[in-house]
């Protein structure tokens, strides 16, 4: 093995293990949530009704068009694009944020409405929708800090790929950042049935 | 081979960029980076020792001796911490592994170096974070170092904050594992095939799956009980809808893992050891590599035998305690090949060895009462006493640790260019090995006899036992000051170490004394497995 060149095999399998940690970490939330749901079926499908549909619809289709521009970044910048990848870079970092202006006036009219961790209305009500708003709020908040933690991943990479440090030929960086934005994705995927849909 | 001896002046000592301290806290190079952790973990193992002579103290007699009750909660709770995120975990495969991993590979250093030195940054911060609570908001932390619920979201002392500082360590723990795996598939000279791998290297391996695999489910648990702290979620609250038997169940999903993280780099290292020191190439090579990676696939699956007692159904019980059991099969196996290598070897008794041989007896009988509490008839009896306890410091400190002391006087003189005294080395480890069988077996006299962990205070007939143990622990104290002062004043100051005087196979021992910063000056191609010694060139 030569070390002086960059090894983006090795950077790229780094970077799986690393998605692979991230995945476990939301697997522990989805355990909790699996053995919850089989004890208090009921109150979960009481309260994934009070989720609002249209709010969950729009940032899943949202997240998902941020998934696809990133996706061509990559693609533009192996064609030594930069213009075109930096717009790309934008549109989804662009996303990003309106994905986290709707998950702020989500959560805000549910605290209006007098739903969150430990709030009274809560501690009277059953103990399972409790469970499952507790459940709720910890998976979206642990996933919304991990799109604030792309976004400024995505800022890095664009501003690297505006200096020229990452270019047509030494681009695992952003292959890296697009690859941890997938998963960003990927986990809302799963967040969005079944919290939203399937109750 | 070109010796360059004197520290400070010799191979990656001189620095070549940067100077003071700042060469060593922004280095990228594995060596610094390793030695940077061994002193870590070092310094660390030495508080908790501090910490455990104080407990030993405290229980010399029955009633209150020198603490009072709360700070004997504190007590046993920062000696578990600090001994296992801040010594056990890192302490072989960040320390060793890091100094030793990439020479064995044939490689000039990691697969990401940034990242090994961000590793090491973040081990920094979680220790810190960790000193901090002990001494800011209401005290020291005192749920035991499993921080279980409920009480560990109730008490008023500082839990969230040592708690937040563990998961600092787990993300240290888990970028470590990361490296190394990428390392070993990506890193290895030409002609290092998988079966010419040293079995350090190996153990490295299947300790960094696990360190990849189950780290990250500590780091939700752990965040669960900050936010179970903070905003109340009572997701582990009966009160509130929560089962706190989920806790349990979500922390030894780690935790047990993790004691195999703790365990496999000491058997790496004794792997090393006793072939060299038998002039024998190893029993069994594929068998102990094989074995590394069944024990962490093994050991992944047998949680739930934390959990007998806790109301687990009966099926539950079985399936676990026969996973349990199948954890014994590839350990025996490695005890078992160590053994065979040195039948008809010619053995030399030097400091690593006898560190090593010790792993073996102390080991074996840590493994053996382990079997004891895997069935669940007998677990129950002793569920929960001192007998727990022994079994795991024989495990964990009669293993880990004295393979610890194995691979610093086998590998610290390489890197140093300097060696310890033999004779005080020896003494030393007769004192420790004397002190910690007479500690620790007595504490599992007592646990079969029925005293209960983590009590303050016990019935009269344990008495006498307690002295016992006690007095086993200030021998104990005793060898590891001379262990630790030898190899303090050796490194720095003693008889010149050139060459390969144990006559090791391994690519770090055809290197030059201490090794150059970018470990070769040409890259190596590897001709011959890590343990022919003869026509190997090996003196």
């Amino acid at each position: 093995m030569s070390h002086q060149e960059k090894d983006s095999f090795g950077a790229k399998l780094g970077m799986w293990l690393f998605l692979f940690t991230e995945m476990l970490l939301f697997g522990g939330v989805f355990i909790l949530y699996s053995v919850y749901l089989n004890r208090y079926p009921k109150e979960f499908g009481l309260g994934g009704h009070q989720l609002d549909l249209v709010f969950g619809a729009t940032n899943t289709v949202v997240l998902l068009t941020s998934s696809l521009f990133a996706a061509m970044s990559v693609t533009a910048i192996k064609r030594g694009a930069k213009r075109l990848t930096l717009g790309l870079l934008s549109v989804t970092i662009g996303c990003a944020l309106v994905f986290l202006c709707i998950k702020y006036l989500e959560w805000s009219a549910k605290f209006h409405h007098g739903i969150y961790p430990n709030s009274p209305k809560l501690i009277a009500g059953p103990p399972g929708e409790s469970i499952f708003f507790s459940l709720y709020y910890l998976t979206t908040g642990l996933h919304g800090i991990h799109v604030v933690i792309g976004g400024i991943l995505m800022t890095w990479t664009a501003v690297m790929v505006q200096k020229g440090i990452l270019n047509s030929t030494d681009n695992v960086t952003l292959e890296n950042v697009t690859l941890y934005w997938h998963l960003v994705d990927l986990v809302w995927i799963f967040i969005f049935p079944l919290y939203y849909l399937i109750l | 081979m070109s010796q360059d001896t004197a520290i400070g002046q010799g191979g990656f000592w001189r620095d070549t960029g940067r100077t003071g301290i700042g060469s060593w806290i922004f280095s990228t190079d594995h060596k610094r980076i390793g030695l940077m952790y061994l002193y870590c973990v070092l310094g660390f193992f030495l508080v908790g020792v501090s910490l455990g002579l104080l407990i030993r103290l405290e229980l010399i007699a029955p009633g209150p001796t020198i603490v009072t009750a709360q700070t004997y909660n504190a007590l046993f709770t920062v000696h578990g911490v600090v001994m296992i995120f801040l010594f056990i975990i890192p302490g072989i495969p960040a320390s060793f592994g890091n100094l030793v991993l990439p020479i064995q590979l044939g490689a000039r250093d990691v697969a990401f170096p940034r990242v090994n030195l961000l590793s090491w940054w973040l081990y920094a911060i979680g220790a810190v974070i960790v000193l901090v609570s002990l001494f800011t908001g209401g005290g020291a932390p005192d749920t035991g170092w499993t921080f279980y619920v409920p009480f560990s979201a109730r008490t008023t002392t500082n839990v969230s904050l040592a708690v937040f500082g563990v998961f600092v360590l787990g993300f240290s723990s888990i970028l470590t594992g990361i490296n190394f795996i990428t390392t070993i598939h990506r890193m290895r000279a030409p002609g290092m095939t998988w079966t010419r791998i040293p079995l350090f290297a190996w153990s490295l391996y299947a300790t960094a799956w696990v360190q990849v695999l189950a780290t990250p489910i500590i780091a939700i648990t752990l965040l669960l009980v900050i936010t179970e702290r903070i905003l109340g979620l009572g997701l582990f609250d009966p009160t509130r809808g929560g089962d706190p038997v989920m806790y349990q169940h979500m922390f030894w999903i780690y935790s047990h893992p993790a004691v195999y993280i703790m365990i496999l780099p000491g058997m790496g290292v004794i792997s090393d050891i006793i072939p060299v020191f038998s002039r024998k190439p190893i029993f069994g090579y594929k068998m102990i590599a094989f074995s590394s990676l069944a024990i962490a696939a093994a050991g992944s699956a047998v949680w739930g035998h934390h959990m007998y007692t806790s109301g687990m159904s009966d099926l539950g019980i079985l399936v676990f305690s026969f996973l349990t059991f199948i954890v014994a099969i590839p350990s025996a196996i490695k005890v078992f090949n160590w053994v065979s290598t040195m039948y008809k070897g010619s053995i030399s008794l030097e400091a690593p060895m006898l560190f090593a041989l010790s792993f073996i007896l102390l080991f074996s009988i840590g493994g053996l009462s382990g079997l004891i509490l895997g069935a669940a008839a007998t677990d129950i009896h002793v569920h929960d006493t001192h007998f727990v306890v022994g079994h795991f410091h024989y495990v964990m400190f009669g293993g880990t640790g004295f393979a610890f002391f194995a691979a610093a006087h086998y590998w610290l003189p390489k890197y140093y260019g300097r060696r310890y005294k033999e004779k005080p080395a020896i003494v030393g480890w007769i004192l420790m090995f004397v002190g910690f069988n007479v500690m620790y077996f007595t504490m599992q006299v007592l646990g079969m006899e029925g005293m209960p962990r983590r009590y303050y205070d016990y019935l009269p007939e344990f008495a006498r036992l307690n002295l016992v143990a006690t007095v086993g622990s200030w021998i104990l104290v005793a060898g590891i000051i001379i262990v630790v002062w030898n190899l303090w004043r050796g490194l720095f100051r003693g008889e010149p170490f050139t060459g390969n005087p144990w006559g090791g196979a391994t690519l770090e021992w055809s290197i030059a004394t201490p090794p150059p910063t970018e470990n070769f000056d040409e890259d190596p191609v590897v001709t011959h497995g890590p343990y022919e010694f003869k026509g190997a060139g090996v003196p």
